[in-house]
Protein backbone atom coordinates (compact mmCIF):
# COMPACT_ATOMS: atom_id res chain seq x y z
CA UNK A 1 0.00 0.00 0.00
CA UNK A 2 1.14 3.36 -0.88
CA UNK A 3 1.82 5.72 2.15
CA UNK A 4 -1.42 7.90 1.41
CA UNK A 5 -1.30 12.01 0.97
CA UNK A 6 -2.30 13.58 4.18
CA UNK A 7 -6.25 14.24 4.02
CA UNK A 8 -7.48 17.56 2.78
CA UNK A 9 -10.62 19.01 4.38
CA UNK A 10 -12.51 21.64 3.03
CA UNK A 11 -13.41 23.09 -0.89
CA UNK A 12 -11.24 25.25 -0.86
CA UNK A 13 -8.42 23.28 0.11
CA UNK A 14 -9.32 20.03 -2.15
CA UNK A 15 -9.62 22.20 -4.98
CA UNK A 16 -6.77 23.85 -4.92
CA UNK A 17 -4.54 20.73 -4.27
CA UNK A 18 -5.89 19.05 -7.03
CA UNK A 19 -6.63 21.44 -9.96
CA UNK A 20 -6.35 18.57 -12.85
CA UNK A 21 -8.42 16.28 -11.19
CA UNK A 22 -11.57 15.62 -14.16
CA UNK A 23 -14.20 15.85 -11.28
CA UNK A 24 -12.66 18.78 -9.08
CA UNK A 25 -12.56 20.58 -12.63
CA UNK A 26 -16.05 19.72 -13.27
CA UNK A 27 -17.64 20.53 -10.40
CA UNK A 28 -15.81 24.06 -9.70
CA UNK A 29 -19.61 25.61 -9.41
CA UNK A 30 -21.75 22.92 -8.16
CA UNK A 31 -19.47 21.73 -4.86
CA UNK A 32 -20.54 22.50 -1.55
CA UNK A 33 -17.65 21.18 -0.12
CA UNK A 34 -15.01 18.71 -0.65
CA UNK A 35 -12.80 16.22 1.21
CA UNK A 36 -10.03 14.41 -0.02
CA UNK A 37 -9.25 11.50 3.01
CA UNK A 38 -7.41 7.97 2.37
CA UNK A 39 -7.13 8.54 -1.39
CA UNK A 40 -10.65 8.81 -1.75
CA UNK A 41 -12.50 12.32 -3.47
CA UNK A 42 -15.67 13.26 -1.84
CA UNK A 43 -18.00 16.14 -3.54
CA UNK A 44 -20.51 17.53 -1.45
CA UNK A 45 -23.28 18.83 -3.74
CA UNK A 46 -26.89 20.59 -3.03
CA UNK A 47 -29.98 18.28 -2.82
CA UNK A 48 -31.33 20.61 -5.83
CA UNK A 49 -28.18 20.22 -8.07
CA UNK A 50 -27.73 16.11 -7.35
CA UNK A 51 -28.56 15.75 -11.31
CA UNK A 52 -26.84 18.56 -12.86
CA UNK A 53 -23.70 16.81 -10.88
CA UNK A 54 -24.45 13.49 -12.07
CA UNK A 55 -24.42 14.48 -15.67
CA UNK A 56 -21.57 16.88 -15.04
CA UNK A 57 -18.75 14.46 -14.04
CA UNK A 58 -20.87 11.77 -16.84
CA UNK A 59 -19.99 14.40 -19.16
CA UNK A 60 -16.31 14.38 -17.36
CA UNK A 61 -15.70 10.80 -18.18
CA UNK A 62 -16.78 9.61 -14.96
CA UNK A 63 -18.57 6.62 -16.94
CA UNK A 64 -19.80 4.03 -14.63
CA UNK A 65 -22.55 4.40 -11.66
CA UNK A 66 -21.59 1.96 -9.44
CA UNK A 67 -23.15 2.39 -5.73
CA UNK A 68 -25.73 4.61 -3.98
CA UNK A 69 -26.65 4.25 -0.68
CA UNK A 70 -27.46 6.02 2.67
CA UNK A 71 -25.65 6.51 6.21
CA UNK A 72 -28.15 7.91 8.73
CA UNK A 73 -26.45 10.34 11.24
CA UNK A 74 -29.23 10.52 13.57
CA UNK A 75 -29.79 12.17 15.84
CA UNK A 76 -28.01 15.09 13.72
CA UNK A 77 -28.83 17.43 11.28
CA UNK A 78 -29.07 17.07 8.08
CA UNK A 79 -29.29 13.75 9.05
CA UNK A 80 -29.78 11.50 5.78
CA UNK A 81 -26.21 10.82 4.03
CA UNK A 82 -26.61 9.64 0.35
CA UNK A 83 -22.99 8.37 -0.99
CA UNK A 84 -23.02 8.55 -4.85
CA UNK A 85 -19.82 6.42 -5.76
CA UNK A 86 -18.89 6.90 -10.11
CA UNK A 87 -15.73 5.45 -11.29
CA UNK A 88 -14.28 6.39 -14.98
CA UNK A 89 -13.41 3.51 -16.86
CA UNK A 90 -10.76 5.86 -18.49
CA UNK A 91 -9.22 8.01 -15.94
CA UNK A 92 -9.57 4.79 -13.62
CA UNK A 93 -10.44 7.50 -10.75
CA UNK A 94 -13.36 6.83 -8.29
CA UNK A 95 -15.41 9.78 -6.95
CA UNK A 96 -17.84 9.83 -4.44
CA UNK A 97 -20.64 12.85 -4.47
CA UNK A 98 -22.12 13.39 -1.08
CA UNK A 99 -25.53 14.65 -0.56
CA UNK A 100 -26.97 15.66 2.79
CA UNK A 101 -30.81 15.39 3.44
CA UNK A 102 -32.84 17.14 6.20
CA UNK A 103 -35.35 14.80 7.83
CA UNK A 104 -38.00 17.42 7.61
CA UNK A 105 -38.08 16.77 4.10
CA UNK A 106 -36.30 13.32 2.90
CA UNK A 107 -36.52 13.54 -1.07
CA UNK A 108 -34.08 14.03 -3.83
CA UNK A 109 -34.24 13.88 -7.51
CA UNK A 110 -34.33 10.57 -9.20
CA UNK A 111 -30.93 9.95 -11.26
CA UNK A 112 -32.31 7.26 -13.18
CA UNK A 113 -32.39 9.54 -16.47
CA UNK A 114 -28.69 10.02 -16.11
CA UNK A 115 -27.82 6.08 -14.89
CA UNK A 116 -30.38 3.28 -15.52
CA UNK A 117 -28.82 0.98 -12.87
CA UNK A 118 -29.43 3.66 -10.21
CA UNK A 119 -33.18 2.54 -10.08
CA UNK A 120 -32.42 -0.72 -7.58
CA UNK A 121 -29.94 1.30 -5.90
CA UNK A 122 -32.75 4.20 -5.40
CA UNK A 123 -35.62 1.46 -4.50
CA UNK A 124 -33.10 0.41 -1.64
CA UNK A 125 -32.80 3.09 0.24
CA UNK A 126 -36.51 4.31 -0.05
CA UNK A 127 -37.04 1.20 1.52
CA UNK A 128 -34.49 0.62 4.16
CA UNK A 129 -34.10 4.40 4.96
CA UNK A 130 -37.27 5.85 3.89
CA UNK A 131 -36.02 8.79 1.07
CA UNK A 132 -38.56 9.73 -1.59
CA UNK A 133 -37.11 9.98 -5.32
CA UNK A 134 -38.98 12.21 -7.56
CA UNK A 135 -39.33 11.36 -11.38
CA UNK A 136 -38.11 7.40 -10.10
CA UNK A 137 -40.33 4.81 -12.93
CA UNK A 138 -41.09 2.68 -9.78
CA UNK A 139 -40.57 3.49 -6.48
CA UNK A 140 -41.30 0.55 -4.28
CA UNK A 141 -40.44 -1.69 -1.16
CA UNK A 142 -37.62 -3.79 -2.44
CA UNK A 143 -36.12 -5.81 0.24
CA UNK A 144 -38.82 -5.67 2.75
CA UNK A 145 -42.30 -6.74 1.87
CA UNK A 146 -45.01 -4.50 0.59
CA UNK A 147 -46.65 -3.94 4.36
CA UNK A 148 -43.65 -3.48 6.40
CA UNK A 149 -43.68 -0.43 8.80
CA UNK A 150 -41.11 1.91 9.40
CA UNK A 151 -36.97 1.88 7.56
CA UNK A 152 -34.73 -0.98 8.84
CA UNK A 153 -31.54 0.83 8.67
CA UNK A 154 -32.41 3.99 10.35
CA UNK A 155 -30.38 4.56 13.42
CA UNK A 156 -33.59 4.83 15.70
CA UNK A 157 -35.27 1.50 14.53
CA UNK A 158 -34.05 -1.30 16.70
CA UNK A 159 -31.72 -4.42 15.31
CA UNK A 160 -33.94 -7.02 16.59
CA UNK A 161 -37.24 -4.78 14.87
CA UNK A 162 -40.07 -3.47 17.01
CA UNK A 163 -41.68 -5.82 19.52
CA UNK B 1 -48.54 -4.26 -27.81
CA UNK B 2 -48.52 -1.19 -25.31
CA UNK B 3 -45.70 -0.13 -24.09
CA UNK B 4 -44.41 -0.36 -20.36
CA UNK B 5 -45.06 2.60 -18.60
CA UNK B 6 -41.46 2.81 -17.30
CA UNK B 7 -38.90 3.35 -20.46
CA UNK B 8 -37.59 1.29 -22.16
CA UNK B 9 -34.04 -0.03 -19.73
CA UNK B 10 -35.67 0.24 -16.59
CA UNK B 11 -36.72 -3.15 -15.20
CA UNK B 12 -40.28 -2.74 -14.53
CA UNK B 13 -41.91 -3.65 -11.17
CA UNK B 14 -44.36 -6.59 -10.61
CA UNK B 15 -47.47 -4.26 -10.75
CA UNK B 16 -46.31 -2.79 -14.06
CA UNK B 17 -45.97 -6.11 -15.40
CA UNK B 18 -49.60 -7.46 -14.12
CA UNK B 19 -51.28 -4.17 -15.14
CA UNK B 20 -50.20 -4.51 -18.73
CA UNK B 21 -50.96 -8.30 -19.29
CA UNK B 22 -54.61 -7.14 -17.73
CA UNK B 23 -54.41 -4.39 -20.73
CA UNK B 24 -53.79 -6.56 -23.31
CA UNK B 25 -55.73 -9.35 -22.54
CA UNK B 26 -58.96 -7.65 -21.89
CA UNK B 27 -58.20 -5.38 -25.80
CA UNK B 28 -59.57 -8.52 -27.39
CA UNK B 29 -57.10 -7.49 -30.39
CA UNK B 30 -55.80 -11.24 -30.46
CA UNK B 31 -52.61 -10.06 -29.08
CA UNK B 32 -53.25 -12.22 -25.60
CA UNK B 33 -50.83 -11.81 -22.93
CA UNK B 34 -50.55 -14.17 -20.09
CA UNK B 35 -48.71 -13.78 -16.40
CA UNK B 36 -46.30 -16.28 -15.51
CA UNK B 37 -44.75 -16.70 -11.95
CA UNK B 38 -41.39 -18.23 -11.74
CA UNK B 39 -40.23 -19.48 -8.83
CA UNK B 40 -38.86 -18.43 -6.01
CA UNK B 41 -39.03 -22.11 -5.56
CA UNK B 42 -37.53 -22.97 -8.95
CA UNK B 43 -34.57 -24.97 -9.58
CA UNK B 44 -33.02 -22.74 -12.15
CA UNK B 45 -33.24 -19.26 -10.18
CA UNK B 46 -30.29 -20.78 -7.99
CA UNK B 47 -31.68 -19.64 -4.74
CA UNK B 48 -34.99 -17.91 -4.20
CA UNK B 49 -35.21 -15.42 -7.33
CA UNK B 50 -39.14 -14.46 -8.03
CA UNK B 51 -39.41 -13.71 -11.89
CA UNK B 52 -43.22 -12.72 -12.74
CA UNK B 53 -43.07 -12.88 -16.63
CA UNK B 54 -45.20 -11.49 -19.12
CA UNK B 55 -45.45 -13.86 -22.17
CA UNK B 56 -46.92 -13.75 -25.56
CA UNK B 57 -46.85 -17.26 -26.25
CA UNK B 58 -43.57 -18.18 -25.51
CA UNK B 59 -41.96 -15.18 -25.93
CA UNK B 60 -41.36 -13.01 -23.00
CA UNK B 61 -42.83 -9.29 -23.52
CA UNK B 62 -42.09 -7.78 -19.97
CA UNK B 63 -40.22 -9.06 -16.91
CA UNK B 64 -39.94 -8.17 -13.32
CA UNK B 65 -37.82 -9.46 -10.71
CA UNK B 66 -39.22 -9.72 -7.15
CA UNK B 67 -36.19 -10.25 -4.55
CA UNK B 68 -35.42 -10.47 -1.10
CA UNK B 69 -36.58 -13.91 -0.14
CA UNK B 70 -33.14 -13.94 1.26
CA UNK B 71 -32.96 -10.65 3.31
CA UNK B 72 -31.38 -10.67 6.41
CA UNK B 73 -30.38 -7.62 7.22
CA UNK B 74 -27.00 -8.06 7.21
CA UNK B 75 -25.45 -4.19 7.12
CA UNK B 76 -27.61 -3.40 10.11
CA UNK B 77 -26.27 -6.62 12.45
CA UNK B 78 -23.06 -5.36 11.27
CA UNK B 79 -23.72 -2.07 12.72
CA UNK B 80 -24.28 -3.85 16.16
CA UNK B 81 -20.73 -5.77 16.18
CA UNK B 82 -17.31 -5.61 16.65
CA UNK B 83 -14.90 -4.56 13.34
CA UNK B 84 -13.58 -8.34 13.39
CA UNK B 85 -16.70 -9.78 14.06
CA UNK B 86 -18.29 -8.44 11.17
CA UNK B 87 -15.94 -11.09 8.77
CA UNK B 88 -17.69 -14.00 9.31
CA UNK B 89 -20.93 -11.90 8.21
CA UNK B 90 -19.34 -11.25 5.07
CA UNK B 91 -19.01 -14.89 4.09
CA UNK B 92 -22.72 -15.34 4.25
CA UNK B 93 -23.11 -12.88 1.91
CA UNK B 94 -22.15 -14.21 -1.81
CA UNK B 95 -21.77 -18.05 -0.25
CA UNK B 96 -19.92 -19.10 -3.29
CA UNK B 97 -16.70 -16.97 -2.32
CA UNK B 98 -16.46 -16.55 0.93
CA UNK B 99 -12.75 -15.62 0.74
CA UNK B 100 -13.33 -12.36 -1.69
CA UNK B 101 -15.85 -11.09 0.65
CA UNK B 102 -13.47 -11.34 3.42
CA UNK B 103 -10.47 -9.61 1.34
CA UNK B 104 -13.09 -6.83 0.44
CA UNK B 105 -14.09 -6.22 4.10
CA UNK B 106 -10.40 -6.77 5.49
CA UNK B 107 -8.91 -3.92 2.77
CA UNK B 108 -12.02 -1.38 3.48
CA UNK B 109 -10.87 -2.07 6.75
CA UNK B 110 -7.05 -1.56 6.49
CA UNK B 111 -7.77 1.38 4.48
CA UNK B 112 -9.46 3.25 7.53
CA UNK B 113 -6.72 2.31 9.88
CA UNK B 114 -3.93 2.78 7.76
CA UNK B 115 -2.44 -0.31 7.88
CA UNK B 116 0.48 -1.80 5.91
CA UNK B 117 0.32 -5.05 5.69
CA UNK B 118 3.08 -7.36 4.81
CA UNK B 119 3.81 -8.99 1.14
CA UNK B 120 3.54 -12.27 2.27
CA UNK B 121 -0.19 -11.92 3.40
CA UNK B 122 -0.86 -10.06 -0.05
CA UNK B 123 0.23 -12.53 -1.92
CA UNK B 124 -1.25 -15.18 0.24
CA UNK B 125 -4.39 -13.45 0.03
CA UNK B 126 -4.32 -13.54 -3.55
CA UNK B 127 -3.87 -17.40 -3.95
CA UNK B 128 -6.58 -18.07 -1.90
CA UNK B 129 -8.90 -15.47 -4.05
CA UNK B 130 -7.93 -16.86 -7.49
CA UNK B 131 -8.42 -20.28 -5.73
CA UNK B 132 -11.74 -18.81 -4.85
CA UNK B 133 -12.32 -17.71 -8.74
CA UNK B 134 -12.09 -20.69 -10.12
CA UNK B 135 -14.11 -22.31 -7.57
CA UNK B 136 -16.80 -20.16 -8.04
CA UNK B 137 -16.95 -20.33 -11.40
CA UNK B 138 -16.91 -24.56 -11.51
CA UNK B 139 -20.06 -24.23 -9.54
CA UNK B 140 -21.27 -21.55 -12.25
CA UNK B 141 -20.28 -24.16 -15.27
CA UNK B 142 -21.94 -27.23 -12.99
CA UNK B 143 -25.11 -25.49 -12.58
CA UNK B 144 -25.58 -23.31 -16.50
CA UNK B 145 -24.76 -26.98 -17.62
CA UNK B 146 -27.32 -28.80 -15.59
CA UNK B 147 -29.72 -25.86 -16.37
CA UNK B 148 -29.32 -26.59 -20.10
CA UNK B 149 -29.36 -30.25 -19.61
CA UNK B 150 -25.81 -31.47 -19.40
CA UNK B 151 -26.37 -33.24 -16.23
CA UNK B 152 -22.80 -34.90 -16.58
CA UNK B 153 -20.95 -31.60 -16.48
CA UNK B 154 -21.96 -30.77 -12.56
CA UNK B 155 -20.41 -34.35 -11.67
CA UNK B 156 -17.43 -33.18 -13.09
CA UNK B 157 -17.23 -29.72 -11.84
CA UNK B 158 -18.24 -30.94 -8.18
CA UNK B 159 -15.02 -33.08 -8.33
CA UNK B 160 -12.53 -30.36 -8.35
CA UNK B 161 -14.17 -28.01 -6.56
CA UNK B 162 -14.41 -30.09 -3.67
CA UNK B 163 -10.52 -30.45 -4.30
CA UNK B 164 -10.68 -26.77 -3.78
CA UNK B 165 -13.24 -27.39 -0.71
CA UNK B 166 -10.36 -29.79 0.87
CA UNK B 167 -7.86 -27.05 0.51
CA UNK B 168 -10.30 -24.16 2.26
CA UNK B 169 -10.65 -26.82 4.88
CA UNK B 170 -7.28 -27.52 5.66
CA UNK B 171 -6.40 -23.70 5.96
CA UNK B 172 -9.36 -22.28 7.91
CA UNK B 173 -11.20 -25.32 8.88
CA UNK B 174 -14.12 -24.74 7.18
CA UNK B 175 -15.14 -25.42 3.70
CA UNK B 176 -17.49 -22.61 3.01
CA UNK B 177 -17.40 -20.18 5.28
CA UNK B 178 -14.03 -20.23 5.66
CA UNK B 179 -13.50 -16.05 7.65
CA UNK B 180 -9.99 -16.83 7.18
CA UNK B 181 -8.91 -13.33 6.51
CA UNK B 182 -8.18 -11.12 9.39
CA UNK B 183 -8.12 -7.15 9.49
CA UNK B 184 -4.08 -7.15 9.25
CA UNK B 185 -3.50 -10.20 7.67
CA UNK B 186 -4.70 -13.78 8.29
CA UNK B 187 -6.20 -15.45 10.75
CA UNK B 188 -3.10 -18.39 10.92
CA UNK B 189 -0.52 -19.54 9.00
CA UNK B 190 -1.21 -22.18 6.21
CA UNK B 191 -0.93 -25.57 7.39
CA UNK B 192 2.00 -28.17 6.56
CA UNK B 193 1.09 -29.77 3.19
CA UNK B 194 -1.01 -26.88 2.19
CA UNK B 195 1.53 -25.86 -0.90
CA UNK B 196 1.61 -29.12 -2.15
CA UNK B 197 -1.69 -29.42 -2.17
CA UNK B 198 -2.33 -26.13 -4.06
CA UNK B 199 0.50 -27.25 -6.24
CA UNK B 200 -1.26 -30.57 -7.40
CA UNK B 201 -4.72 -28.73 -8.12
CA UNK B 202 -2.58 -26.03 -9.95
CA UNK B 203 -1.05 -29.04 -12.12
CA UNK B 204 -4.11 -30.70 -13.15
CA UNK B 205 -6.57 -27.88 -13.22
CA UNK B 206 -5.42 -26.48 -17.17
CA UNK B 207 -6.30 -30.57 -18.10
CA UNK B 208 -9.70 -30.72 -16.46
CA UNK B 209 -10.78 -27.45 -18.00
CA UNK B 210 -10.06 -28.93 -21.38
CA UNK B 211 -12.12 -31.77 -20.20
CA UNK B 212 -15.39 -29.24 -19.92
CA UNK B 213 -14.42 -27.73 -23.05
CA UNK B 214 -14.27 -31.40 -24.33
CA UNK B 215 -18.16 -32.11 -23.36
CA UNK B 216 -19.23 -28.88 -23.81
CA UNK B 217 -17.60 -26.56 -26.63
CA UNK B 218 -18.59 -28.37 -29.52
CA UNK B 219 -21.95 -29.88 -28.61
CA UNK B 220 -24.14 -28.53 -30.78
CA UNK B 221 -27.21 -28.47 -28.54
CA UNK B 222 -24.69 -26.43 -25.86
CA UNK B 223 -24.08 -24.41 -29.11
CA UNK B 224 -28.03 -23.89 -30.10
CA UNK B 225 -29.24 -23.27 -26.94
CA UNK B 226 -26.08 -20.17 -25.88
CA UNK B 227 -25.07 -18.97 -29.59
CA UNK B 228 -27.45 -15.56 -29.79
CA UNK B 229 -29.29 -15.61 -26.85
CA UNK B 230 -29.54 -12.99 -23.98
CA UNK B 231 -27.26 -10.40 -26.10
CA UNK B 232 -26.45 -7.21 -24.66
CA UNK B 233 -24.67 -4.48 -26.03
CA UNK B 234 -21.64 -2.79 -24.20
CA UNK B 235 -23.87 0.62 -24.02
CA UNK B 236 -26.60 -1.06 -21.94
CA UNK B 237 -24.37 -3.28 -20.24
CA UNK B 238 -22.66 0.00 -18.90
CA UNK B 239 -25.94 2.20 -18.50
CA UNK B 240 -27.51 -0.78 -16.69
CA UNK B 241 -24.27 -1.01 -14.16
CA UNK B 242 -23.49 -4.66 -15.45
CA UNK B 243 -19.80 -5.88 -13.89
CA UNK B 244 -17.50 -8.43 -14.11
CA UNK B 245 -17.24 -11.45 -16.90
CA UNK B 246 -20.99 -10.08 -18.46
CA UNK B 247 -19.37 -6.57 -18.86
CA UNK B 248 -16.02 -7.92 -20.29
CA UNK B 249 -18.38 -10.62 -22.51
CA UNK B 250 -19.87 -7.67 -24.06
CA UNK B 251 -16.62 -5.84 -25.01
CA UNK B 252 -15.69 -3.43 -22.12
CA UNK B 253 -12.37 -4.07 -21.24
CA UNK B 254 -12.61 -3.23 -17.62
CA UNK B 255 -11.17 -5.72 -14.90
CA UNK B 256 -10.41 -4.39 -11.45
CA UNK B 257 -7.41 -6.39 -10.51
CA UNK B 258 -5.37 -4.70 -13.45
CA UNK B 259 -7.19 -1.65 -13.62
CA UNK B 260 -7.33 -0.28 -10.23
CA UNK B 261 -5.42 -3.42 -8.15
CA UNK B 262 -5.12 -4.36 -4.69
CA UNK B 263 -3.55 -6.72 -2.68
CA UNK B 264 -0.42 -6.28 -4.54
CA UNK B 265 -2.20 -7.66 -7.77
CA UNK B 266 -0.19 -5.43 -9.59
CA UNK B 267 3.10 -7.57 -9.43
CA UNK B 268 0.91 -10.55 -11.21
CA UNK B 269 0.61 -10.94 -15.32
CA UNK B 270 -1.85 -12.13 -16.30
CA UNK B 271 -4.85 -11.40 -19.54
CA UNK B 272 -8.32 -10.18 -19.42
CA UNK B 273 -10.48 -11.98 -21.61
CA UNK B 274 -13.05 -10.12 -23.65
CA UNK B 275 -15.38 -10.98 -26.12
CA UNK B 276 -17.52 -8.38 -28.32
CA UNK B 277 -20.55 -10.47 -28.90
CA UNK B 278 -22.23 -10.18 -25.56
CA UNK B 279 -24.68 -13.28 -25.69
CA UNK B 280 -24.71 -16.14 -22.97
CA UNK B 281 -21.86 -18.05 -25.24
CA UNK B 282 -19.59 -15.20 -25.18
CA UNK B 283 -20.30 -15.39 -21.23
CA UNK B 284 -19.21 -19.19 -21.64
CA UNK B 285 -16.12 -18.50 -23.06
CA UNK B 286 -14.91 -15.46 -20.99
CA UNK B 287 -15.46 -17.19 -18.01
CA UNK B 288 -13.03 -20.36 -18.85
CA UNK B 289 -10.61 -18.29 -19.88
CA UNK B 290 -10.42 -16.72 -16.87
CA UNK B 291 -9.77 -19.66 -14.91
CA UNK B 292 -6.91 -20.63 -17.08
CA UNK B 293 -5.86 -17.13 -16.05
CA UNK B 294 -6.76 -17.68 -12.14
CA UNK B 295 -4.51 -20.88 -12.53
CA UNK B 296 -1.53 -18.85 -14.15
CA UNK B 297 -1.77 -16.11 -11.15
CA UNK B 298 -2.14 -18.90 -8.98
CA UNK B 299 1.20 -20.24 -10.13
CA UNK B 300 2.81 -16.52 -10.15
CA UNK B 301 1.61 -16.37 -6.33
CA UNK B 302 3.16 -19.95 -5.36
CA UNK B 303 6.23 -18.79 -7.07
CA UNK B 304 6.52 -15.39 -5.39
CA UNK B 305 6.21 -17.70 -1.92
CA UNK B 306 8.85 -19.86 -2.61
CA UNK B 307 11.23 -17.19 -2.63
CA UNK B 308 9.80 -15.08 0.76
CA UNK B 309 10.65 -16.41 4.29
CA UNK B 310 8.37 -19.44 4.97
CA UNK B 311 7.68 -18.21 8.49
CA UNK B 312 6.29 -14.99 10.26
CA UNK B 313 5.02 -12.19 8.30
CA UNK B 314 1.22 -12.67 8.01
CA UNK B 315 0.10 -10.11 10.13
CA UNK B 316 0.75 -6.32 9.99
CA UNK B 317 2.99 -4.62 13.00
CA UNK B 318 -0.37 -3.50 14.63
CA UNK B 319 -0.31 -5.41 18.38
CA UNK B 320 -3.54 -3.12 19.39
CA UNK B 321 -5.68 -4.63 15.89
CA UNK B 322 -3.99 -7.75 15.31
CA UNK B 323 -4.53 -10.62 17.91
CA UNK B 324 -1.03 -12.07 19.52
CA UNK B 325 0.52 -15.05 18.60
CA UNK B 326 -0.86 -17.68 21.32
CA UNK B 327 2.77 -18.53 22.62
CA UNK B 328 3.41 -14.62 23.17
CA UNK B 329 0.30 -14.39 24.79
CA UNK B 330 1.54 -16.92 27.46
CA UNK B 331 4.79 -15.37 28.07
CA UNK B 332 4.36 -12.01 27.93
CA UNK B 333 2.51 -9.58 30.14
CA UNK B 334 1.83 -6.49 27.62
CA UNK B 335 0.71 -9.03 24.16
CA UNK B 336 -1.86 -10.58 27.45
CA UNK B 337 -3.48 -7.35 28.12
CA UNK B 338 -3.65 -6.67 23.96
CA UNK B 339 -5.38 -9.53 23.59
CA UNK B 340 -7.84 -8.82 26.36
CA UNK B 341 -8.71 -5.54 24.99
CA UNK B 342 -9.37 -6.54 21.32
CA UNK B 343 -11.44 -9.79 22.39
CA UNK B 344 -13.65 -7.74 25.13
CA UNK B 345 -13.59 -4.11 23.84
CA UNK B 346 -12.67 -4.54 20.05
CA UNK B 347 -10.32 -1.93 18.74
CA UNK B 348 -11.35 1.99 17.66
CA UNK B 349 -10.51 2.75 14.25
CA UNK B 350 -10.34 6.70 13.29
CA UNK B 351 -13.63 8.16 11.94
CA UNK B 352 -13.57 8.32 8.16
CA UNK B 353 -15.52 6.64 5.03
CA UNK B 354 -13.99 4.24 2.53
CA UNK B 355 -15.59 2.61 -0.50
CA UNK B 356 -13.06 -0.02 -1.37
CA UNK B 357 -13.88 -2.79 -4.53
CA UNK B 358 -12.68 -5.80 -5.76
CA UNK B 359 -12.96 -8.20 -8.29
CA UNK B 360 -15.29 -10.59 -7.26
CA UNK B 361 -15.75 -13.64 -9.93
CA UNK B 362 -19.30 -12.33 -10.38
CA UNK B 363 -18.21 -8.63 -10.66
CA UNK B 364 -17.35 -5.57 -8.78
CA UNK B 365 -18.18 -6.46 -4.81
CA UNK B 366 -17.51 -2.80 -3.04
CA UNK B 367 -17.63 -2.59 0.55
CA UNK B 368 -18.52 1.04 2.27
CA UNK B 369 -17.48 1.71 5.22
CA UNK B 370 -18.05 4.39 7.69
CA UNK B 371 -16.46 4.92 11.05
CA UNK B 372 -17.20 7.10 13.41
CA UNK B 373 -14.14 6.91 15.69
CA UNK B 374 -15.51 3.95 18.12
CA UNK B 375 -14.88 0.14 17.86
CA UNK B 376 -18.08 -1.13 16.03
CA UNK B 377 -18.56 0.37 12.14
CA UNK B 378 -20.87 3.28 11.87
CA UNK B 379 -22.33 1.95 8.44
CA UNK B 380 -21.36 -0.71 6.67
CA UNK B 381 -22.68 -1.06 3.01
CA UNK B 382 -21.71 -4.02 0.19
CA UNK B 383 -22.17 -3.50 -3.33
CA UNK B 384 -22.90 -6.44 -4.74
CA UNK B 385 -22.11 -7.91 -8.68
CA UNK B 386 -25.28 -9.74 -8.95
CA UNK B 387 -27.95 -7.08 -7.63
CA UNK B 388 -26.87 -4.43 -10.34
CA UNK B 389 -26.55 -7.24 -13.16
CA UNK B 390 -30.35 -8.22 -12.19
CA UNK B 391 -31.20 -4.94 -13.45
CA UNK B 392 -29.91 -5.68 -16.90
CA UNK B 393 -32.05 -9.27 -17.40
CA UNK B 394 -35.26 -7.52 -18.68
CA UNK B 395 -33.03 -6.07 -21.55
CA UNK B 396 -31.31 -9.88 -22.46
CA UNK B 397 -34.50 -11.89 -21.89
CA UNK B 398 -36.48 -9.52 -24.47
CA UNK B 399 -38.63 -10.95 -26.88
CA UNK B 400 -36.74 -14.44 -26.30
CA UNK B 401 -38.29 -17.45 -25.48
CA UNK B 402 -38.90 -18.65 -21.74
CA UNK B 403 -36.50 -21.61 -22.19
CA UNK B 404 -33.69 -18.55 -22.83
CA UNK B 405 -34.65 -16.82 -19.23
CA UNK B 406 -32.75 -20.20 -17.52
CA UNK B 407 -29.46 -19.76 -20.04
CA UNK B 408 -29.37 -16.13 -19.33
CA UNK B 409 -29.73 -16.20 -15.58
CA UNK B 410 -27.38 -18.61 -15.87
CA UNK B 411 -24.69 -16.69 -17.66
CA UNK B 412 -25.04 -14.29 -15.14
CA UNK B 413 -23.76 -16.33 -12.25
CA UNK B 414 -26.39 -14.83 -9.92
CA UNK B 415 -25.91 -15.59 -6.23
CA UNK B 416 -28.96 -14.33 -4.18
CA UNK B 417 -27.26 -14.20 -0.95
CA UNK B 418 -26.08 -11.25 -2.21
CA UNK B 419 -28.65 -9.59 -3.64
CA UNK B 420 -30.64 -9.94 -0.98
CA UNK B 421 -27.86 -9.51 2.46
Amino acid sequence: MAAPMPALLGKSAVFEAMPDNAAVKALADLATDAKFDRNELTITVARESVVAACQTVKTAGYNFFEDLTAVDWYPQEPRIQLSYHIVSHSLKERVRLAVRLDSADLAIDSITPVWPSANFYEREVFDLFGVTFHGHPRLTRIMMPENWEGHPLRKDYPVEGYR
Amino acid sequence: MAPIAAPDMITPGIEDVVANAKLQGNAGTGDHTMVLNMGPQHPSTHGVLRLVLEIDGEAIVALAPDIGYLHTGIEKTCEAKFYSQVIPLTDRIDYLCPMTNNLAYCLAVEKLLELEIPERAQILRVLLNELTRIQSHLVWLGTHAMDIGALTMFLYCWREREEILRIYEAVSGQRMMTSYFRIGGLALEPPIGFFESVQHLLDIMPGRIDQYEGLLTGNPIWIGRLQGVGTLSAADAVALGVTGPPLRASGVDWDLRRDMPYSSYEKFKFAVPTSTVGDVWARYTVRLLEMRESVKICQQAMDMLKNLPATGHIHADAPKVVLPDREQMKTQMESLIHHFKIVTEGFAVPAGEVYQAVESPRGEMGYYVVSDGTAKPYRVHMRNPSFATLQALETMCKGRLLADVVAVIGSIDIVLGEIDR
